[in-house]
This record gives C-alpha cells, sequence and structure tokens, in this order.
C-alpha cells in the first residue's frame, strides 16, 4: 500500500508513523517467541544475556541444558555408547514425557479426526436437523474455560459410572482418571471442535453436485467417499487433526487433573519447571517445541494453499 | 422446499399421473408424501452421521459439567451422615434452642458418624461455614467413640464449649439439608447469619465479588489493548497486496501456532527483575540498578502475557472482515471532500465493525477463563476467578464452593456465546 499521490505533508507523516507502530506490534509479537532462542544456549544460569553473550564468546554459548533435558532422571547419566542411550530412552524424565504427549497426542487425535470429519459432513448436509444447536454444543469444548472442563472431567473420570446410577444400574466400573485411556478421550474432547471447524469450513466450497457424477456413474456411497469426496476435503481434514493434535500437545490443565504420575506430559513436565525450580533447560524445551510449531505452522500454510487450489478458490 | 438437484426430487419432477388431480410420481405414490419420505431420510442420514460425536460429547463434556454443577447445590456430606440431628432440625423450626433431644441426636450421630469413619467428611462440611471446626469434630468423635453418658448437653460441653456456640448450630442446621443455595451465597460474599437472613461476610472474607469484578475488568482491558494493537495489523495486512501479506501473516500465525507454556515462559524470562526488559532499561539508563521494575507476579504480568497470547485472536477476524472492504468507498469519500481522518471514521470503520465484534467477543470470552497465564505470571494481585476455582479443587477441598463459582463462571461465558452465535454465527469462526 502507497501514499496515494494527493494525499497531504501530515498524512504522509502519519502514513510511515502508522508504518512504524505496525512495525513494533508485529516487534511484540514475535521478540517473546525470538529471544528464548539465544538464551537457552546460555552457559551460565541465567534468563538474560551475560556480557559474554553478547560479545558474541563462544564460552558464553552451550549446549549444557539440552543435555540436561536428556540426562535429567537418568540412572546412570555418565555412562557411554548404547547404554547411555537405552538408559535415556528408558529413564531420562523429558523423554518420557515426550513419549506420552506423542501416544496420547496421536490417539486423541484419531479419535477426534474420524468422529469430527463425520460429524462435519453431516453437518454441512443442507437437511441436518437442529443444525445451529447441535453445531454450538459441539464447539462448546472450545468455549467453556478449560478450568470448568477439567473440574467436571476429574469427577467424571475418577469413576465414569456414577450417572448410571439415575437408572437403577451398577455406580462402580473403575476409574478413567489416571489411565491413558482417560486422558485421550479428554483431549479428544478437547480437540473435536477444531476439526469440526476446519472440516466444516472445507466443505463450504465443496460442490455436491461430484457426488451425484460418482453415483450416476455407478458408485456406491463406499466408493464416491473414499474415491470422491476424501481427496478433495482431505487437506481440510490434515489441518483439523493437526490442530487437534497441538491443542493435546499443548494441553496441560486436563492432564493436571484426571492424569496420573505414569501419564506426566511435556507441558506437565514444563509447568512442574516453571512453578517450583525454574531453569534454564525450560528454555531448551521451549526452543524445540518452537521449531515444531514451525514445522507445524509451515504444513498447515501448505495445505491450505493446496486446499485452494484443488478446489479451485482463488487467493485474494 | 427440496433441493432441486436432490435425486429423489428428479424422481419427483417426472411424476406422470394426474388422475385424481394429485401429482404422483413414476411408481404411482402421492408426490407429497414421496417428497416428504426422502426429506425425511435424508434428515435421518445427515443426523446419524454427526450422532457419534453428538453422543461423545455429551458423555464426556456435558455430563462432566452437568454432574460438576450439581454439587454446587447438592452436598450431603452433613445429612447423610448425621441423620437424627438432621431430622431433628427438619421437626424444630429455626430459632428453636438447642433440647436434650437435639443433644441426644448430636451424641448418637457423632457416635456413630464415628464408628463408620465419616466424622472427617461431616467436620470438613461444617468447616466450609465456620473455619476450624473440622477438628472439633474429629477430636469430638474420637472421645464418643469411648462411650457418653447423658445428660448429653453437658457432657459434650464437657468434651469442648465450642458445641455451645450459637453459629455452629446455625451453620449445621444450613448443612441438614443436602439442597442449599448456600454456596452461591458464599460465591457472592454473603452467608446465612443466626437468624437465617442473609447478610454479606466480614469485610476481610469479601473475597469472591472482588475476584469477578477484577476478571471482568482485565478481561475488558485486555481486549481493548488487544484492539488497539490488532486493528492496525489487521489493516496493513488487509491491504498489503498478497504475496507481501502473506509473509508478514506467519508472524501474527506463529505465536498463535506457538505452545501457551511457552509463550508463558518467555514472558516470565523478559518480564523479570533480573530479565532482559529490566537489563535493557538499565543499560539505557531509563532506571537506575535498584530501581528494577516490578513487570511480572502481578497484575501487570498477567495483562502483558495474556494480551500477547490473544492479540491473534483479534487480528484474525478483523483481518478477513478488512479483506472484504472495497477500497474504492474510502476513495469515493476522499474525493467527495471528506479529510482522511473523516474518511476512515465515517467510512472506513464502520464497515469493520463486525469483525471487531467477532475478535473483542472471542478475546473477551477466552480471556474471562483463562488459568495457566495468571497462575504462572499473576503473583496475588494478577489471580482471576480460574484460580479461585482450581484453588477450591485442590487445596482447599471445597469441592461444592468450586462448583458453585464455576457455574457463575459459565453461566457469564455461555450467555457472551449465546450473543456470539447471534450476532457472528459459530460457523464463522475461522483459524488461521
Amino acid at each position: 500500500m502507497a501514499v496515494p499521490t494527493y494525499a497531504t505533508p501530515l498524512e504522509r507523516i502519519w502514513h510511515y508513523a502508522y508504518l512504524v507502530i505496525c512495525g513494533l506490534i508485529f516487534f511484540f509479537l514475535i521478540a517473546p517467541i525470538v529471544v528464548i532462542i539465544p538464551l537457552s544456549f546460555n552457559a551460565e544460569p541465567y534468563f538474560t544475556f551475560t556480557d559474554r553473550m553478547l560479545s558474541f564468546d563462544p564460552e558464553g554459548y552451550s549446549t549444557r541444558w539440552y543435555e540436561s533435558l536428556l540426562t535429567f532422571g537418568m540412572q546412570n547419566p555418565d555412562a557411554t555408547g548404547w547404554g547411555f542411550w537405552v538408559d535415556a530412552w528408558n529413564n531420562a524424565n523429558w523423554v518420557k514425557a515426550a513419549k506420552n504427549s506423542i501416544i496420547i497426542g496421536v490417539f486423541s487425535t484419531l479419535v477426534a479426526t474420524v468422529l469430527g470429519t463425520l460429524a462435519a459432513l453431516g453437518l454441512s448436509r443442507p437437511e441436518m436437523p437442529f443444525r445451529r444447536a447441535i453445531m454450538a454444543i459441539l464447539i462448546s469444548p472450545m468455549i467453556v474455560p478449560l478450568i470448568i472442563t477439567a473440574t467436571g472431567m476429574f469427577f467424571f473420570y475418577s469413576n465414569p459410572c456414577e450417572m448410571l446410577g439415575i437408572f437403577g444400574l451398577p455406580t462402580d466400573c473403575g476409574r478413567l482418571a489416571g489411565t491413558y485411556v482417560g486422558v485421550i478421550l479428554a483431549h479428544a474432547t478437547l480437540g473435536i471442535p477444531f476439526v469440526i471447524i476446519t472440516v466444516t469450513a472445507t466443505l463450504v466450497g465443496f460442490d455436491q453436485s461430484l457426488n451425484r457424477a460418482a453415483a450416476s456413474l455407478g458408485a456406491n456411497p463406499r466408493t464416491t467417499f473414499f474415491r470422491v469426496t476424501m481427496p478433495l476435503i482431505l487437506p481440510g481434514v490434515i489441518s483439523g487433526a493437526l490442530f487437534a493434535f497441538v491443542t493435546s500437545f499443548d494441553e496441560v490443565v486436563a492432564v493436571l487433573f484426571i492424569a496420573g504420575p505414569e501419564q506426566q506430559t511435556i507441558p506437565r513436565q514444563m509447568w512442574n519447571g516453571i512453578r517450583e525450580q525454574i531453569s534454564p533447560a525450560i528454555l531448551a524445551v521451549a526452543t524445540l517445541l518452537v521449531i515444531f510449531s514451525i514445522a507445524l505452522l509451515t504444513t498447515v500454510e501448505l495445505l491450505r494453499r493446496r486446499s485452494e487450489r484443488i478446489r479451485g478458490v482463488t487467493p485474494r | 422446499m427440496a433441493n432441486a438437484l436432490d435425486p429423489h426430487a428428479a424422481i419427483a419432477t417426472t411424476a406422470t399421473g394426474l388422475t385424481d388431480g394429485a401429482l404422483r410420481t413414476a411408481d404411482g405414490k402421492p408426490l407429497a408424501r414421496a417428497l416428504a419420505r426422502s426429506q425425511s431420510l435424508a434428515r435421518r442420514r445427515a443426523f446419524l452421521l454427526v450422532l457419534p460425536l453428538l453422543a461423545f460429547i455429551l458423555i464426556t463434556f456435558v455430563v462432566p459439567i452437568g454432574q460438576m454443577l450439581q454439587r454446587s447445590f447438592y452436598n450431603d456430606g452433613f445429612s447423610a451422615n448425621m441423620p437424627a440431628l438432621s431430622q431433628w432440625f427438619a421437626e424444630n423450626p429455626r430459632g428453636t434452642e438447642p433440647d436434650e433431644a437435639a443433644w441426644s441426636a448430636l451424641a448418637t450421630d457423632l457416635q456413630a458418624s464415628a464408628e463408620a469413619r465419616t466424622i472427617g467428611v461431616v467436620g470438613t462440611r461444617i468447616n466450609y461455614d465456620v473455619p476450624g471446626t473440622r477438628s472439633l469434630f474429629t477430636s469430638t468423635g474420637r472421645q464418643v467413640r469411648r462411650g457418653i453418658e447423658p445428660p448429653y448437653q453437658a457432657a459434650l460441653l464437657e468434651i469442648d464449649e465450642e458445641w455451645g456456640d450459637p453459629a455452629l448450630w446455625s451453620a449445621m442446621r444450613e448443612a441438614s439439608s443436602p439442597v442449599t443455595g448456600n454456596f452461591y451465597l458464599a460465591a457472592v460474599d454473603r452467608k446465612r447469619d443466626e437468624t437465617g437472613s442473609i447478610t454479606q461476610v466480614e469485610e476481610r472474607q469479601q473475597v469472591y465479588v472482588m475476584l469477578f469484578m477484577r476478571t471482568f475488568w482485565l478481561s475488558l482491558l485486555i481486549t481493548g489493548i488487544t484492539f488497539v494493537l490488532g486493528f492496525p495489523i489487521a489493516h496493513l495486512l488487509a491491504t498489503l497486496p498478497m504475496r507481501k501479506s502473506n509473509l508478514l501473516m506467519i508472524l501474527v500465525l506463529l505465536p498463535f501456532w506457538t505452545s501457551l507454556l511457552v509463550r508463558t515462559t518467555s514472558w516470565m524470562v523478559l518480564l523479570q527483575q533480573q530479565g532482559v526488559i529490566n537489563d535493557i532499561l538499565v543499560w539505557l539508563g531509563v532506571i537506575g540498578p535498584d530501581g528494577r521494575l516490578q513487570m511480572i507476579y502481578n497484575q501487570a504480568g498477567t495483562i502483558i502475557a495474556m494480551t500477547h497470547i490473544l492479540l491473534p485472536f483479534m487480528i484474525l477476524p478483523l483481518y478477513s472482515v478488512m479483506r472484504t472492504i472495497n477500497p474504492s468507498y474510502v476513495r469515493a469519500a476522499r474525493s467527495l471532500g471528506a479529510t482522511s481522518w473523516t474518511a476512515f471514521r465515517r467510512v472506513y470503520f464502520p464497515q469493520t465493525l463486525p469483525g471487531l465484534g467477532a475478535g473483542a467477543l472471542l478475546v473477551f470470552i477466552l480471556a474471562v477463563g483463562y488459568y495457566i497465564t495468571p497462575a504462572l505470571v499473576g503473583g496475588s494481585s494478577g489471580q482471576l476467578i480460574s484460580n479461585m476455582i482450581a484453588m477450591h479443587m485442590t487445596d482447599t477441598l471445597n469441592w461444592s464452593m468450586a462448583a458453585a463459582l464455576a457455574a457463575l463462571l459459565l453461566g457469564a461465558v455461555l450467555l457472551l456465546y449465546w450473543v456470539y452465535d447471534r450476532m457472528v454465527g459459530i460457523d464463522n469462526l475461522k483459524l488461521g
């Protein structure tokens, strides 16, 4: 956007001032995320740039916090060779947390994506009854404050069959709190709104006559879905799945309330680290997570462009 | 009316028979009925696709929240374990001095409850209303278990004089009914006194109203700041050529995709007294080495970090509305003699209002329920109502109180959600 030729001098000054203001706001948005990356290589246990770091002295930088991530919780961190890695894989706290985060993230994403995509297909049909109300219910896990959701889940997952008492059925069927299944179901619930939103947005531009064309050419509904509908909405489904995965991967409140010691995830471990003994090791984790989110953002952007291209939506 | 392209409707358009005046399909069924059938079939099919998810959400989300809310008005911790005394309260109106029958009921219940090891539950329930009474119940229970002789009044007063306290009896009367609105009264800093009328709690215990006000006020402030910061950015992104704005958009989306805990951690690092911002200010000479600013573990920390976290939620809806605004309107206004300020105020800004409404409502809804960031950077003056709910859940274990506060917060959020749906429509919620 350029300054129009008829602009007065005052307007020109304002235009440049405006660009500077925008620059400052962009700086506010991005600086906090960028600044932790160099700080995570600090050789000293401080949260600010030391003099040696500012003079670019290699002595001022180290990867000790990344090493401490690996060795924290290991039985024998001084071992060498194969034994070191086996020990790290089995015992290091952050490695365990990463494994848990990935297991919980993948399975909750699967549940959320399958159920969410089916529902989005139904919601996008013009015949869908009570569309607005049902949509409002399905999106509500994103709107209701997490602490309220987590509180409700805390009671529900400690005795999931309590409500069967109304029907006179036995009210004791074990606990879901403190199990992987419990955390996976909870995270699936929280991820579902994101799948619904992205998939219904993809389906808005979906040409229903393609389905009829497939049917008229003799395809049964299953073939039509897998050969015609699915490839077209796949980019939307994948970005919904990525949103659901990130939601689970970043979620700490539900984990705090319903997970047991066996289900410590990365955010849970960070939460402990921040509240108790904050050390630059947290910054090392944070840096790794920032790199992870850059990778995810790139994937989603590429998918969005691909989806716009194959659906024939020209970029505005 | 059926979709003209619907296959079932297509059959109907080939209607042949007109014998009895009614349109019929090719196989001779009345058209209206065939149409209704095919429509209801389509409705059922669509609904069946949604059903699994709807059932899942109802079971894992709606029912748990309902169960939790039930605790806000239902607590049988006292009534279930002290049946005889609860019976006496039910039979005698408020203001009746406890007679020997009441004392005897109390002693019997204490004895039975101590035997059944539920005396702690009873004590905890009364402890919510009269702090410090949990130990009274447990210690008395221990002694009563060894045996107690009538007259019970004298015997119990002998064990502990506090049993004669009218406030205690009033609290027990309140707790003797499992259904109670007292937790909601407490959530707005009110209580029932000995005579049963509603009064304000003592000034030093008045926390909840203040916290609700603070939550709403800070959320409003954060919404305002995100608007002030988000508007220029959205405008810039919407008016730049696509290629450039896509690049700059990454700067908005990256924070959006970055872990909440990571962003909160970076603000802790930046705002600390020994942190980067204070270091820069000292280096610039703006503040002395002794005058380092306290920017975290207080309200300022909560406001700064939450503004940063919620800013993309303001920018994205504003941007998508501004993209659709035709620039020739502003040019037309200018050509008709409006100054650039007037053109902005009278022509451009009113067209951004839908995006502004969507963004502001979303930011406000999310801010009102925020928990993690205030808990980590808020100190004591930056805590919000969510943190109080968490405290009652994990520290004081007053779950009914947590449920009552949650119910009030949930009511406010659902009201705003409804307004959002009316104004913006949930379908228009966009992510990235």
